[in-house]
C-alpha cells in the first residue's frame, strides 16, 4: 500500500523521538522508517469536536508531525460530555486555541497549524491543499459533499467517520481506486428529514470510539501498512456493541469521481443540500403559520397582554429552562386540546422552533384559527432576551 | 429474513432495531414492512416509489443496486438487509 505522504527525504529522529516513540519503533510494521513517515506526515481535522478531539488528540501522541485544525466555533458547556480535547475552564475559548494547548501540552515537538474559518468553495482546495490526508469530522451535509469533492479534485484521502445517538460510521474515500462519499451517497437528504446530534442526541462516548477509528485508519495510510478501510463501511452500534461491515464500490456513474465526471470544480454546497436562504416573506409566515420573533414576544407580555403561551417540550427539557410556557409535551397535545383556549391567539414554543412549527401546523389544522410559532424557541430566548436562561 | 433498521427510523417501526420478515424478494420484504409500519414510507422511497438516494440498502453486506436483479432479488431466510441512511453527525454543536 502506497503512503500519500510526499515528504523526501524524510526527516531523522532526535534523540527525544527515539524515547518518545520507542513503543512503536520496535514495532515491525512502524519501525524507524515509519515513525520518520509519521513525523513528515501532514493531517487536517476538519473540525475539533466530537471526532475530532481523540482523532487530533491521538495523532499527536503517535508523532504526526502537523496537524491542521479547521474550526471557527467557541467551547460550549454542552460541548464536554464528549468533545474531551476541551476542559471546563475552556467555555467562552476557541476551541482552536483551546486544542492547541492541549496537543502541544503532549507533544510539544507537533506543529499545529490553526485554520479560524468555515470551510468554503472558495477556500477548501487551498486549505487542504496543504495536507496528505483529510479527517473529516464536520457534522453537517454541505460540509462533507464539500471535503469529499475537494478530496477527490486533489486526489487526497478522505477518513470519513459520523454518529448518530448510539450509531457511528467509518470509511476511508477518495484514495487511488476506491470509492467516494458520492458513491456511497449521490445526494444528501433533503433538509428537516434526518434530525442533527443537537436534535436526535449523541451517547458522548460514540464519538470517542469512531474518532479513534479514523485516527487509526490515518496512521495506517501514513504508514502504507495494514487493509485500510477504503471500499468497506463499517458500522457500529453502541447500544449493542456490534460491528458490521458492508462493501462499497466506486460507481462508474459518480459525477465526481466516476469515468466521465460531470463535477469538475467545487459547486454551491449549500444549494446543493436544499439549504435555502430564507426571504423575507418566509421569515415572517412558514408553511402559513406567524413567526413570532422573541423581541416581539417579550414586547407583549412586558405591555401586561396575556398571552396564551404553549410550551410543547418534554417536562425533563421544562426543568432545565423555561419562559412562562404551560407545559404540553408535543405528543400530548392532541389529547389535552381542551386544555388550549380556541378563541384565543396561541403562541407555541419549544426550544429551537422546529418541533412548536409542527405543533402550529397541527392545532391550526385542528381548526385553531389564530397560531404562531416562537422563532428560534428557548435558544432565542437565552441570546436576545435572558442571558441567564439555560441554553442546553 | 431479518430487517436492520437503523437508529434515525426506529420511531417509524416502534423502537425497534430489527424487524423478521417472510419474503421471497427484496422488494417483497420491503413492501410488507411499509404496509405494517405506513410512516415509514415516505422515508424510505420517492413518491414515485424509488429507493430514496440518501438510502442505501445492503442485502448481507452487497450493495443492492450492485446485485444483478436488484430489488427483485430472491431472498432467503437466513439473509439480512441492511437499511443504511446518510448520517451527518460529528463535532455535533
Ligand atoms: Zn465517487
Amino acid at each position: 500500500m502506497a503512503t500519500p505522504v510526499e515528504s523526501i527525504p524524510l526527516p531523522e529522529l532526535t534523540t527525544d523521538d527515539l524515547s518518545r516513540y520507542s513503543r512503536h519503533l520496535i514495532l515491525p510494521e512502524v519501525g524507524m522508517e515509519g515513525q520518520r513517515k509519521l513525523k513528515a506526515a501532514r493531517v487536517l481535522c476538519v473540525g475539533t469536536g466530537g471526532l475530532g478531539s481523540p482523532l487530533a488528540f491521538y495523532l499527536a501522541a503517535a508523532g504526526v508531525g502537523t496537524l491542521g485544525l479547521v474550526d471557527f466555533d467557541v467551547v460550549d458547556a454542552s460541548n464536554l460530555q464528549r468533545q474531551i480535547i476541551h476542559s471546563t475552564k475552556d467555555i467562552g475559548r476557541k476551541k482552536l486555541d483551546s486544542a492547541e494547548e492541549k496537543l502541544k501540552a503532549l507533544n510539544p515537538a507537533l506543529n499545529v497549524v490553526k485554520h479560524e474559518t468555515m470551510l468554503t468553495s472558495a477556500n477548501a482546495l487551498e486549505i487542504l491543499g496543504d495536507y496528505d490526508i483529510v479527517a473529516d469530522g464536520t457534522d453537517n451535509f454541505p460540509t462533507r459533499y464539500l471535503v469529499n469533492d475537494a478530496c477527490v479534485l486533489l486526489g487526497k484521502p478522505n477518513v470519513y467517520g459520523s454518529i448518530f445517538r448510539f450509531e457511528g460510521q467509518a470509511s476511508v474515500f477518495a484514495t487511488a481506486d476506491g470509492p467516494c462519499y458520492r458513491c456511497l451517497y449521490p445526494e444528501p437528504p433533503p433538509p428537516g428529514l434526518v434530525p442533527s446530534c443537537a436534535e436526535g442526541g449523541v451517547l458522548g462516548i460514540l464519538p470517542g470510539l469512531v474518532g479513534i477509528m479514523q485516527a487509526t485508519e490515518v496512521i495506517k495510510l501514513i504508514l502504507g501498512k495494514g487493509n485500510s478501510l477504503a471500499g468497506r463501511l463499517l458500522l457500529v452500534d453502541a447500544l449493542e456493541m456490534k460491528f458490521r461491515e458492508l462493501k462499497l464500490r466506486r460507481n462508474p456513474d459518480c459525477p465526481v469521481c466516476g469515468t466521465n465526471p460531470t463535477l469538475t470544480e467545487l459547486i454551491d454546497y449549500q444549494q446543493f443540500c436544499g439549504i435555502v436562504p430564507e426571504t423575507k416573506e418566509e421569515k415572517r409566515l412558514k408553511n402559513g403559520i406567524p413567526q413570532m420573533t422573541v423581541k416581539e414576544l417579550k414586547q407583549r407580555i412586558d405591555a401586561g397582554e396575556d398571552v396564551q403561551l404553549i410550551d410543547v417540550r418534554e417536562p425533563y427539557e421544562y426543568q432545565i429552562a423555561q419562559i412562562g410556557g404551560k407545559l404540553i409535551p408535543q405528543n400530548d397535545v392532541p389529547q389535552r386540546l381542551h386544555e388550549i383556549d380556541r378563541e384565543r391567539e396561541v403562541v407555541v414554543h419549544c426550544r429551537s422552533g422546529a418541533r412548536s412549527q409542527k405543533i402550529a401546523e397541527f392545532l391550526k389544522q385542528a381548526g385553531y384559527p389564530n397560531v404562531a410559532n416562537v422563532a428560534g424557541g428557548i435558544l432565542a430566548w437565552a441570546d436576545e432576551i435572558d442571558p441567564s436562561v439555560q441554553k442546553y | 429474513m431479518t430487517i436492520y433498521i437503523p437508529t434515525p427510523l426506529r420511531s417509524y417501526v416502534g423502537g425497534k432495531n430489527a424487524v423478521e420478515i417472510e419474503a421471497g424478494t427484496i422488494a417483497a420484504a420491503l413492501a410488507q414492512l411499509t404496509e405494517a409500519n405506513p410512516e415509514l414510507r415516505q422515508h424510505l422511497f420517492t413518491g414515485e416509489g424509488k429507493v430514496r438516494a440518501f438510502v442505501n440498502l445492503y442485502l448481507n453486506d452487497e450493495d443492492v443496486r450492485y446485485l444483478p436483479a436488484k430489488e427483485d432479488t430472491s431472498v432467503r431466510a437466513t439473509d439480512t438487509l441492511s437499511i443504511i441512511p446518510s448520517i451527518a453527525g460529528g463535532t455535533a454543536r
